[in-house]
């Protein structure tokens, strides 16, 4: 790529003067990250809180009886949304996404600030929209996260009436939101990387949230267009999704439509999100892996092609979720065929993570954990996915809380391990100043054993046939009064890792507060992000003059140099050598 | 080296976990063992690959555990040993996904032998149809569906005549032979699942999927829900019954058939009324109830939920609990009427009767009863509490106060609705647990008895 000479600018043309331009309406990327990781962290609180509800109610029926059944489905619709969409999208892309792409390729900022701000702004929006929810009559809907029509807009179901209908507008505003930030981060990496970044020479976590741009402005469209057209079915009488059918009793004015349809628009969202989530998750969790066992990662070029193998495969998979729809049963085997092949990349990713350990000098910090973590319970998660894939075995297991557990583990627990990592990982640089390290390692213990013991046990109350979305199981033939027991045993296990994010919260407050000042490289990282002239860095990133990159990121233990690491920026011939005579030679990444 | 030992333990205790897990798959009641061979095999695969996997992490933490002294090997990459693991990779997922996809073949593909019967879901009832002599099911329409013609079937079809329809929700099956279950919604999206049968398909409206099985241990399994289908999800629930051919055929034989439902929606309110003579003496000649004797108002009740008390008072599904002692005085009563034609004429003589008010014995707050009740109880029974006969909830609004707190501290008590045939009272003790003491009792029947239905 051709070098642009203008990025050379003196600072003062990018400082904000105002306390209001600076922090508020800020167009720089860095407070426009935090912005939306704040808001996605806040609104993610609210979730879990709602799961803390469901548990009660799941582990101690009859006991808490202000939870009735509507507002028990409301739960559960409002936390699964929040999460996937809300918080981790949001997380990832607008918060990892606009904190560590242009420092990581060497720009000084997105390429369109003021669109970047007002992806923020919109984003708060629909947040707001979504919030405003729990406060109509009837309340938030309670359809499922999926939204399924006819249930989400029919009576009978709770929030029927304006809660389903802010739940569309806010997905709908989310929509714009996300496409303004999308826009940018796709351009940015292809337009604004400095001299000598090629894309072969990128950290994973832009390759990951790279793709994960891409396959978001692809597949956010269709939740989109369902959104509007099942908002038409609401308030204008059209039947885009809405068959001839009765409502507790009485025809309603609907002929023609395909509740099914609607599923595959779903899920030609859905799937690729779950991709969305776990794509920029992959490549931070590499990045803390291979900066923490101070080894370079293993098969770069291998990640790369299995981030955008697994993206492309990502749209051709979505019916594995409806199996059991009652759509022609014959697409089971191409959709079974097509993600099973998933399964290969996957692994791929898995065996290149470990074998970057294998051979490496492993410092046990917070992030690392974290991170290593992640690799424990994504196995896990996957592994669980293959059952799930295939068509047949999916005939018992669909509809119960082997799906349920299967997908906390691999979209919930697994993402969230690695945005702990993450955070553990770039608070030095966001915020200057150090975490505490004992807080660290009681929140990772805690909360790696906890959510373990939460969702190993939930996979047999599936096998079993205990089945999902129920808000009291009752008496049936073949649920044992054990299981009973074991689902109070997951809801103290639950309520347990709830309260434990108490110790993430004082040990990030505490560390603003009162940290020790932090080291501009306290990781003995090579990615620019840690090269920066200020920590935290200042608007505009470098000063005056833009970082030359000179090999990959992933310069670890290189032999005969006199550090472990080489860092992306040093020139060739001031790389300090052990042995004073010998000459640099330069890797071939 | 913590973190090595704790991933150790895991695995360990995983596989422990699964080897000595008393919840696994229920014992299987269909033909369909072959999906349980194909999760064995998947357990096999995916084991191996999550032990091997973790312990050589744990080893490499162990082993390769910092020290200022060495240094990380230096290896981008080792393009031999990644094909070999993509090739390791590709031959298991094989292994896993080739079984199962003959498996799959097997499923969409239904013997030509089968039988076939219709499952209809609505919120929050199933129903059943039964082709009848000519094997094949008359036409439906959900434009058609009206309280009188719940199947929504099309009068004009002559393949229909002979159908067997059966608004309950206990299901049978005959042992031994291959069955088509046709999958129809009368308004949004149902489940139907039977763990013992491993097989389950959504029923979708505007359309009609199938599955098939042949059923091989005789029992009555649970049939589940298991697509969100609305607040009251969790409370539809049916009963399969296997049972041998013979019994299975004498069931059908004394179904009747919609030609005949047809004929019999003509009830004879004058023979109603001749039996109502032995029901006067406690509930009233007008039907207006006798607090003194316990005897609840009838005027008002809806024919179908009338026939459908006598039928289990009569069966044992409602008053044969000890504790039940005035439902116990029904059940003498009720078994003198010798059929169902009976009860259904003396029902809709009841239906006839005019409606009066009854008067007030609760003082219950009437502000936390109703926001209860518009929470939990209007969507089946309607705002003003009239009842809908699509969820076979019944008119409760202006009726007696004193008998609704009874029913429903009943309910709570599991002295009615626990019976394993009263379908419907099982629905009312699961959503009753929303009423946290006696107090929210009195407050919500208090509420209902003040609703003015007319």
């Amino acid at each position: 790529m051709s070098y642009v000479p203008i990025a050379d600018q003196p600072d003062e043309m990018h400082d904000p003067q105002t306390f209001i331009t600076k922090y508020i309406w800020s167009q720089d990327h860095k407070v426009i990250a935090i912005q939306y990781a704040g808001t996605a962290i806040a609104v993610g609180v609210v979730a879990l809180v709602l799961s803390g509800l469901m548990r009660l109610q799941l582990g101690f029926p009859d006991t808490f009886t202000f939870i009735e059944p509507a507002e028990y489905y409301q739960y559960v619709t409002m936390h699964g949304m929040i999460m996937v969409v809300y918080l981790l999208t949001a997380l990832f892309l607008g918060g990892f996404g606009n904190y560590l792409i242009p420092l990581q390729i060497g720009a000084r900022d997105m390429v369109f600030p003021f669109l970047n701000m007002l992806s923020y702004w919109f984003y708060l929006l629909s947040v707001l929209i979504l919030m405003a929810s729990f406060f109509v009559p009837g309340g938030p809907t309670g359809a499922g996260w999926t939204l399924y029509p006819p249930q989400a807009i029919t009576e009978g179901t709770p929030g029927a009436g304006a809660g389903i209908m802010l739940m569309l507008a806010s997905l709908a505003v989310f929509v714009v939101a996300f496409t303004m930030g999308g826009l940018n981060y796709v351009t940015t990496v292809l337009q604004a990387r400095t001299r000598g970044m090629t894309l072969m020479r990128m950290p994973l976590s832009v390759w990951g949230i790279f793709v994960a741009t891409i396959l978001g402005l692809f597949a956010f469209p269709a939740l989109f267009v369902s959104a509007v057209m099942m908002s038409f079915d609401k308030l204008l009488g059209t039947s885009f999704f809405m068959p001839a059918m009765i409502s507790l009793g009485e025809v309603v004015d609907y002929r023609g439509g395909s509740p099914i349809l609607f599923q595959h628009l779903f899920w030609f969202f859905g799937h690729p999100e779950v991709y969305i989530v776990a794509l920029p998750a992959f490549g931070l969790v590499s990045d803390v892996l291979s900066t923490h066992a101070r080894r370079n990662i293993f098969g770069y070029r291998m990640m790369v092609w299995a981030i955008v193998a697994i993206g492309g495969l990502s749209f051709i998979v979505w019916a594995h979720h409806m199996y059991v729809s009652g759509m022609n049963p014959y697409f089971g085997f191409f959709f079974a065929f097509t993600t099973l092949i998933i399964a290969i990349p996957t692994a791929i990713k898995v065996y290149n993570w470990v074998l970057t350990l294998w051979q490496g000098n492993i410092r046990l910090t917070v992030p690392m954990l974290f991170a290593m973590g992640f690799i424990f319970t994504f196995i896990h998660g996957g592994l669980t996915g293959l059952f799930l894939g295939n068509v047949t075995i999916d005939l018992p297991l669909s509809d119960t809380y082997f799906v349920v557990a299967h997908f906390h583990m691999v979209m919930g627990v697994s993402p969230v391990m690695v945005v702990f990592a993450a955070i553990y990982h770039w608070f030095p640089k966001i915020s200057g100043k150090m975490f505490d390290e004992r807080l660290g390692k009681i929140h990772f213990w805690g909360t790696f054993l906890g959510t373990y013991a939460i969702y190993l046990p939930m996979h047999y109350l599936g096998f079993l046939g205990v089945p999902r979305r129920y808000f009291a199981l009752g008496t049936t033939d073949f649920i044992p009064q054990s299981a009973f027991e074991l689902n109070a045993a997951i809801s103290v296990a639950a309520i347990f890792v709830g309260v434990l994010q108490i110790v993430f919260f004082i040990n990030i407050f505490k560390s603003l507060w009162s940290g020790k000042k932090a080291d501009p490289n306290p990781w003995d990282a090579t990615s620019l992000e840690w090269l920066t002239p200020d920590t935290p860095p200042r608007h505009g990133n470098w000063g005056h003059e833009l970082p030359t990159v000179y090999r990959w990121a992933y310069e670890y233990g290189s032999p005969g140099v006199k550090e472990d690491f080489v860092p992306q920026n040093l020139p060739p011939n001031e790389v300090q050598m052990e042995n004073p005579g010998e000459k640099y030679k330069e890797s071939e990444h | 080296m913590a973190f090595a030992i704790v991933i150790v333990l895991l695995v360990v205790g995983s596989v422990g976990f699964h080897i000595w897990s008393p919840w696994w798959l229920t014992p299987i009641a269909s033909n369909w063992g072959a999906i349980d061979t194909t999760i064995d095999i998947t357990v096999w695969v995916t084991g191996f690959v999550f032990v091997a996997v973790n312990l050589f992490m744990a080893y490499a933490v162990y082993r390769f555990r910092y020290s200022a002294k060495r240094r990380a090997k230096y290896e981008p990459e080792n393009k031999k040993l990644e094909w070999w693991l993509t090739g390791f990779t590709s031959l298991g997922v094989i292994a896993m996904l080739a079984p199962g996809l003959f498996v799959w073949a097997d499923f969409v593909e239904v013997p030509d032998e089968a039988h076939v019967v219709e499952v209809t879901g609505q919120q929050w009832q199933w129903g059943f149809r039964y082709p009848g002599k000519d094997g094949v099911l008359g036409a439906a329409d959900p434009g058609l569906i009206t309280e009188a013609n719940p199947f929504g079937m099309k009068e004009d079809d002559p393949r229909g005549l002979d159908d067997v329809l059966v608004e309950s929700s206990l299901m049978h099956l005959p042992i031994d032979r291959p069955v088509k279950v046709l999958l129809r919604s009368k308004d949004v999206l149902h489940d139907f699942a039977v763990a013992q049968f491993r097989v389950k398909m959504d029923m979708v409206p505007g359309a009609v999927s199938y599955l098939w099985l042949t059923p091989t241990v005789k029992g009555t399994y649970d049939i589940l829900c298991e697509e969100l289908c609305g607040v009251g999800h969790f409370v539809m629930r049916g009963k399969v019954r296997v049972e041998d051919s013979s019994d299975y055929e004498a069931w059908l034989e004394s179904q009747p058939i919609y030609a005949d439902l047809k004929v019999q929606a003509q009830t004879n309110v004058v023979l109603g009324k001749a039996s109502y003579a032995m029901c006067a003496g406690c509930h009233g000649a007008q039907g207006e109830g006798n607090p003194a004797l316990n005897a609840p108002r009838l005027a008002g009740l809806q024919d179908w939920y009338v026939t459908a008390q006598l039928e289990h008072f009569k069966s044992g599904a409602r008053g044969s609990n000890p504790k039940d002692s005035y439902g116990q005085m029904m059940m003498p009563m009720a078994s003198a009427l010798v059929d169902l034609t009976t009860m259904k004429n003396l029902a809709a003589y009841i239906g006839s009767m005019p409606i009066k008010t009854s008067s007030k014995t609760l003082f219950g707050d009437l502000s936390e009863g109703q926001a209860l009740y518009d929470k939990n109880c209007s969507v089946c029974h309607g705002g003003n509490g009239a009842g809908v006969w699509s969820v076979h909830a019944p008119r409760i609004g202006g009726m007696d106060d004193w008998y609704l707190a009874r029913q429903l501290r009943n309910f709570r008590d599991k002295v009615r609705g626990s019976h394993p045939e009263d379908d419907l009272g099982h629905q009312m003790a699961l959503m009753v647990s929303v009423l946290e003491d006696d107090q929210a009792i009195e407050d919500v029947a208090s509420y209902i008895s003040s609703l003015n239905v007319n």
